[in-house]
């Protein structure tokens, strides 16, 4: 009883109920539909997937970095210090953006040398033009981690699922495992507005034709300039309304 | 005349329908130790939120070293600092590491001398290398003390600062912040429910109730107008509303 009356408050503890499956559900059952179109060529996907969840994990990990991060900082009971200090938020920002690059070269780096080890897959091979879809996978990463800080400070602790949670919605439109092509029509026009859609398709680009797909580097490097300013935007509109409702002390306390 | 440090004019602080802090003015002046009381929701914490910059008035204005707070407070913030009893400092980190981490934020000079200094007169030097999720509740209680140190404050904001301090302790916490307070003129606001500590350290009270100021003057005055013994016994006629 005490659930079903935590539950009819939280709206973020609501969401976590049909979230996960209803993910799952979605990525999976697009994947299937992918891989009974190409039976035949199953062993290009390995390189595909592997690519996938490695690029995929670098923008995880960037949104984390933000997201988690920040949250250590309310379960240690430290952001008023903080907040109380010369620092700004726009450093506060800047540094858990800092922090997140440290992560993710990390867990790149550790992803990258184990697909090596385990399936002989260099993610170099894709090449050069790794190089600006993964800065753009750090930008949406933080984008989404800024907005996950944001809805924290804002909505306390029962959002904190966010920050987990967040970057995952991205995921059935980001044409991470499957291309943009086998999502219904609403999906698909979603997915034009995604940067990580245009990522992964270009990566799908490079490694089936070899051409560098320039136009989806340019949407995306479009899409995040829009997103990590609509972020920072977001975060400095729900910083003023934090301190003025006084929930910026209460979730640092 | 002498010139406040902190001059808090009509402040306000309205929560949906709770008014808790209602047209409240008060100053601060040099050297002074401001002591701040009243029964929990009183209005205490929110106005030391507010002085910091944390939470945003409803209306009023604040000056700190005649400056408008709103307008410069990153200039105010680096000769300003706090320490609250329910606020702590990283968890994961040594207690030498968590100074750094704030010598480096109010941008410190000399910080390992000032860092030695402050945990040789809060007594922690023998910890400087233990995880703060380790340490006591007392041992938490200095170490937020000397962050709040760090930066030579001219203001010192305390909310609660021996809350969790045994006597022992809690009386050297006292004896030290008087003779900071002496050799640096710093000027305190403070705020306890130890009305013996608030008597013994503060050179003028406020005392809060519903947000509004009941009264003000040095303890003696306070205590006299209410016509009891102490500040105890004020504490608990305005904590059991017979105050009119």
């Amino acid at each position: 009883m005490r659930h079903i009356y935590l539950y009819r408050r939280s709206l973020p503890r609501l969401m976590e109920v049909v979230y996960w499956p209803l993910l799952d559900l979605l990525v999976w059952g697009f994947i299937t539909v992918y891989l009974a179109q190409y039976r035949e060529n199953l062993p290009g996907f390995v390189t595909f997937f592997i690519g996938a969840l490695i690029l995929w994990d670098i923008l995880f990990r960037s949104h984390q970095g933000i997201s988690v991060s920040f949250l250590e900082d309310v379960w240690a009971k430290n952001l008023l210090n903080l907040f109380a200090s010369p620092l700004s938020y726009t450093e506060y920002i800047f540094s858990l953006m800092l922090v997140s690059v440290v992560k993710l070269v990390t867990v790149a780096t550790i992803m990258a040398v184990l697909a090596w080890i385990l399936y002989s897959f260099n993610i170099f091979l894709i090449g050069i033009s790794l190089i600006p879809f993964v800065l753009n996978l750090i930008v949406m990463g933080w984008a989404i981690g800024i907005i996950t800080t944001a809805l924290i400070l804002r909505f306390g602790q029962e959002a904190e699922v966010l920050a987990w949670a967040l970057g995952f919605l991205f995921m059935p439109v980001s044409a991470v495992f499957y291309p943009v092509s086998v999502l219904p029509l609403f999906l698909k026009t979603l997915a034009r507005f995604v940067p990580a859609s245009h990522v992964f398709e270009g990566m799908r680009g490079v490694l089936s034709s070899g051409v560098f797909p320039l136009e989806e580097l340019l949407w995306s490097s479009g899409l995040n300039a829009v997103y990590i300013l609509a972020a920072f935007l977001f975060f400095r509109w729900n910083f003023v309304v934090v301190k003025r409702k006084g929930l910026l002390v209460r979730i640092g306390e | 005349m002498r010139e406040s440090v902190v001059a808090v004019e009509g402040l306000t602080k309205v929560f949906k329908s709770l008014r808790a802090v209602d047209n409240v003015s008060f100053s601060i002046f040099p050297g002074e130790i401001l002591g701040l009381l009243g029964p929990n929701g009183a209005g205490k914490t929110t106005i030391i939120h507010v002085l910091l910059g944390l939470t945003t008035p409803t209306s009023g204005n604040i000056q700190i070293f005649g400056l408008d707070l709103n307008k410069r407070r990153a200039d105010i913030v680096q000769d300003v600092n706090f320490s609250s009893s329910y606020v702590s400092m990283p968890n994961s980190l040594t207690v030498k590491e968590s100074l750094k981490v704030f010598a480096r934020l109010y941008n410190i000079k000399n910080r390992e001398k000032k860092i030695q200094e402050l945990l040789e007169a809060f007594e922690i030097a023998d910890i400087k290398d233990k995880l703060v999720r380790h340490l006591s509740s007392g041992q938490q209680s200095r170490l937020n003390l000397a962050k709040a140190l760090i930066n030579d404050p001219k203001v010192l904001f305390l909310d609660e600062p021996t809350a969790s301090l045994d006597p022992d302790i809690a009386d050297k916490t006292r004896t030290l912040l008087k003779s900071i307070k002496k050799e640096r003129n710093i000027s305190v606001l403070y705020t306890s429910h130890n009305m013996k500590e608030m008597e013994e350290m503060s050179d003028r009270i406020i005392f809060l109730h519903k947000g509004q100021i009941i009264a003000e003057g040095k303890p003696k005055e306070v205590i006299h107008r209410f016509g009891r013994a102490n500040l105890e016994e004020v504490f608990l006629k305005v904590a059991r509303e017979e105050v009119a």
